[in-house]
């Protein structure tokens, strides 16, 4: 799926709770309505970021999965 | 006249008002979760390597969640607070901890050692290569270090709060300590936040 991001971040290598702890920070240096891609490889991401999303309102708008990579594209609210 | 009878008599009987109650109360309730920051309340207690990730880890990510996060820091936990950071393992009468080698081949890495106490105890600096090996884990496995945390807690005005009476218990010095400590105060002052919490947590 291509989706047009505003800004990337790479939390490949990172564990529990580094990639959210990471993607909070660089949602907050972004404008309402932009988008940010993130990389990860921790499998716990997947469901930490619809929780994160959830409870922050941001938009999780896609899930991506590849070979143990997980891309992840999030609407700043 | 209270406002309930004021209605009744301008027409409303009690099942009409009962309905404008039910639906007025969901509204309210429903505005007043909107406007709701939850909070989280940790007593952080230990001060080994292990028991360092726990309040850390659940601070910093609440944090992230939006949420309002105070921490007290009693007895062992207040070793989470130095300056420099000293932290170690003990295996010792811990039959959960794993004991793998993060060096070398799989088949190596795979074995779980199982180390009898009185060894773990009789052997010098057995805690130290312990802490060494769980230091290195730690790394292998991209988990972030507790001063990484800490310092994210501290950006993200997680409220760090010290037991004032510990501190002359076991006679530290407060120049130890971070001055991110936003606070030095008692049980007293912690409970009522702790009451307010909405999760509260003793670790």
């Amino acid at each position: 799926m291509n989706t047009q991001a505003t800004q990337s971040l790479d939390a490949r290598g990172l564990n529990c709770p580094l990639p959210i702890l990471r993607t909070k920070k660089a949602l907050t240096a972004m404008g309402s309505g932009e988008t940010l891609a993130i990389l990860s490889t921790d499998p716990g991401s997947v469901k930490d970021m619809q929780a994160f999303c959830k409870q922050t309102g941001h938009e999780l708008i896609a899930t991506n999965s590849n070979q143990g990579e997980f891309e992840f594209f999030i609407r700043k609210s | 006249m209270g406002a309930a009878d004021k209605i009744m008599t301008q027409g409303l009987d009690q099942t009409q008002f009962d309905q404008w109650f039910d639906q007025r109360f969901e509204t309210k309730m429903a505005q007043r979760e909107e406007a709701h920051v939850s909070s989280l309340a940790i007593i952080a207690t230990k001060g080994t390597l292990d028991w360092a990730y726990p309040p850390f880890i659940l601070a910093s990510t609440a944090s992230a969640l939006g949420w309002e996060v105070s921490v007290f820091f009693t007895f062992y936990g207040l070793e989470l607070l130095k300056k420099d950071l000293k932290l170690e393992i003990s295996p010792l009468g811990n039959p959960g901890m794993p004991m793998k080698m993060p060096y070398g081949p799989q088949w190596l890495k795979d074995i779980n050692w199982k180390v009898p106490n009185i060894v773990m105890a009789g052997v010098p600096g057995f805690e130290k290569v312990a802490t060494g090996l769980m230091q290195q884990t730690v790394k292998n496995n991209g988990v972030a270090s507790i001063e990484e945390l800490r310092s994210a807690c501290i950006e993200a005005d997680v409220k760090l709060v010290a037991c004032q009476m510990t501190v002359e218990l076991f006679g530290y010095s407060p120049d130890d300590f971070i001055p991110e400590i936003q606070d030095w105060i008692g049980a007293a002052s912690f409970l009522p936040v702790a009451q307010k919490s909405d999760v509260c947590l003793f670790i």
